[in-house]
């Protein structure tokens, strides 16, 4: 048995790819399931009654997906230039930070204030990034271990932030930042849930993600810089400038994330008000095979999956952890599938 | 500011600089051992918290400490068998598949931990590894308690360095590692299999990364608790550039690195007015600028994150 490349790679193939990722992440962690004396069926329906059973829980899931949907184009982006940006944890908070930092006490009316906390957001974020970008570029350090140490770094940022300079008084147990002010909460998209029009941003920016990569030329030097660096530099692309463009690019749609979740959810930022979404992003693009109107599927059933495990926790004792497990399995069972799209199996 | 100088020549600092270099001498041995036959393992952070959590299990379900490391190095092992089965023979990319290991190991090791053990207020705790004071070595002023009351695993480790480097460097085995990071069509002209040697060289790093996340459970600390690594894995990723992918050097790193961890933990009791954080943030700090520092004159193996497939250049 050996792999031969493939010259042609068949639409139903790439639509297949994922699913059946999916579906081997869930056979195998049904074994898992079934160590903790639980039917895997049963947990498994539970977990979809949790996330999508009721109008309420699914305004939820969608909540949830928002800023997975930015931290999954995210790493999309940087991923299709071979730019491993790891740190859409750090850019999400920092974006999270600035959004509350400059939201509380920003004097101007919430149609003009929400566009300008977005744009700092993504400045935040895309700064954050450039850094790891210019390093590589300059001197060969490696983006993943510096995007990675930062997250860690940011995170103490935050901590320090939210205990001295933007402490709110009058927050009661774990320490959190001042709040945004009113004027620029996200409206609600469904009445009396948490779901915000958040959602709609993570939409259009998707599908404004989408039209960049594909129709402009900017696209097509991220994707040649990602395939093959050499042959792009020898067709006059840009390296550098590519690569710190889809840095800022990356960065920028990061930080959004955590600007989104402020306004849209939290108001204020803590540093436990992310349950990984940055990490999480990183499985959403491998899902997705790093397209962008995938990320929104993906997205959606990763939300899918930590949603409604903590309802299945909840009914059936089996640990809430399970969908980390999950998830992570899927990235791992994902890029064997995208082996096969590209490779195909000869005697 | 004497304070702080004075806090130069307590012992207690350089005792816990060798107490805090041990799971990165663990870590960054096994990385540099994937590394050389040409293997990027960052399923580090993941394998160091699957060890710190087996081997804390081993011992508290009633195994001897000692079985705890072999069950540690084992459940590693394994971690790192699926990534070199990815990535070798596979070729998949080992940026995502080591990410995926570390998410993966991680998650794993707090489900289990969480299916097995009865959390109550406080999470449970074993008896864990003690110094022991070397006869009459420790009694030697300043050098003794420094380096001969340390807990056993801390000597396996000072050991470990010695092995690696000698295997490394003038055994049969460790040339044919060396060369299938470099070449392993080479390795393939010599009827080696650089394949074979890959994962095996990946296994055993990750056995190693995986007893220094169970020194976390099982010497510094009594207890597991999910995410207790802290970024030490991805520290360990970055000791490797900078030792230069050699066993003497990155022995060096892990323990300046473990001073400066040392020395700011004793620095915040003198230093007023600065945020702890600020503190906390100096080993994350240290490894970037360590980073940028060589990577200039940095020695990379030449097919370091380059898949090997036969008949294929």
């Amino acid at each position: 048995m050996r792999l031969e490349r493939r010259t042609h790679t068949p639409l139903y193939i790439v639509v297949l790819a994922p699913l059946i990722a999916v579906l081997a992440a869930l056979i195998l962690a049904a074994g898992l399931i079934v160590a903790a004396g639980v039917n895997p069926l049963t947990a498994y329906g539970e977990m979809l009654r949790g996330a999508l059973g009721s109008r309420l829980s699914i305004t939820e899931m969608l909540t949830r997906a928002t800023p997975l949907i930015f931290t999954g184009l995210a790493a999309a982006v940087a991923f299709r230039a071979k730019l491993w940006n790891i740190g859409g944890e750090g850019q999400f908070f920092m974006g999270a930070l600035v959004t509350a930092w400059i939201g509380h006490s920003l004097g101007v009316p919430g149609w003009l204030g929400v566009p300008m906390l977005l744009l700092a957001s993504m400045a935040a974020g895309a700064a954050l990034l450039a850094g790891p970008a210019f390093l590589r570029l300059r001197f060969g350090v490696d983006e993943v271990v510096t995007t990675l140490l930062l997250n860690f770094i940011v995170l103490l940022f935050v901590g320090l932030m939210i205990e001295g300079p933007l402490r709110d008084p009058l927050a009661f147990g774990w320490p959190s930042s001042v709040p945004v002010d009113n004027a620029f909460r996200l409206p609600d998209l469904v009445p009396r849930t948490r779901l915000h029009i958040g959602f709609i941003f993570a939409v259009i920016a998707a599908a404004t993600v989408w039209l960049v990569l594909s129709r402009t030329v900017f696209g097509a030097e991220t994707r040649a810089a990602g395939l093959n660096a050499d042959a792009a530099a020898f067709a006059g692309i840009s390296l550098p400038r590519t690569i710190m463009g889809v840095a800022l690019l990356s960065g920028a749609l990061a930080g959004l994330a955590g600007s989104v979740e402020v306004m849209g959810v939290t108001a204020g930022v803590t540093t436990t008000m992310s349950p990984g979404f940055g990490y999480a992003g990183i499985v959403v693009a491998m899902l997705a095979a790093l397209h962008p109107a995938g990320v929104v599927a993906a997205a959606i059933f990763v939300a899918t999956v930590f949603v409604g495990a903590d309802a299945m926790s909840r009914a059936t004792g089996v640990p809430s952890f399970i969908a980390d497990v999950i998830v992570a399995l899927c990235l791992l069972t994902m890029i064997v599938a995208l082996l096969f799209t590209t490779y195909r199996v000869r005697r | 500011m004497t304070e702080a100088i004075d806090l130069l020549f307590n012992t207690s600092l350089w005792a816990a600089v060798l107490r805090i270099a041990t799971p990165l001498i663990f870590g960054v041995l096994g990385a540099l051992l994937c590394e050389r036959a040409g293997v990027l393992n960052l399923g580090i952070e993941g394998i160091m918290t699957m060890g710190a959590m087996t081997g804390w299990l081993a011992v508290y379900l009633g195994l001897p400490l000692w079985l705890g490391l072999v069950v540690a190095a084992s459940s590693g092992a394994v971690m790192g068998l699926l990534h070199a089965t990815l990535t070798v023979p596979l070729g998949l990319s080992q940026h995502v598949s080591g990410l995926g290991i570390t998410l993966f190991a991680s998650a794993l090791a707090a489900y289990l931990y969480r299916l097995i053990v009865e959390v109550g207020d406080l999470p449970p705790t074993i008896e864990p590894f003690r110094p022991i004071d070397v006869p009459f070595l420790s009694d030697i002023p300043i050098l003794g308690p420094v380096l001969f009351g340390q807990a056993a695993p801390t000597y396996v480790a000072l050991a470990a360095v010695i092995v690696v480097a000698y295997m490394l460097a003038r055994t049969p085995v460790g040339l044919a590692i060396r060369m299938t990071g470099e070449n392993p069509h080479a390795v393939e002209a010599q009827g080696l299999n650089p394949i074979r040697i890959r994962i095996g060289a990946v296994v055993a790093g990750s056995a190693l990364m995986a007893v220094g996340g169970s020194f976390l459970t099982m010497a510094a600390f009594d207890s597991f608790f999910p995410g207790m690594v802290q970024g030490r894995g991805w520290i360990c990723i970055a000791l490797v550039v900078f030792a230069s992918w050699r066993p003497g050097k990155a022995l060096l790193g892990a323990l300046l690195f473990a001073f400066f961890d040392a020395y700011q933990l004793r620095l915040q009791t003198v230093v007023d007015g600065v945020p702890y954080q600020l503190f906390l943030m100096a080993p994350y700090v240290l490894s970037i600028l360590a980073l940028i520092f060589v990577a200039r004159r940095a020695e990379v193996p030449a097919s370091l994150m380059v898949p090997y497939r036969r008949g294929e250049r």
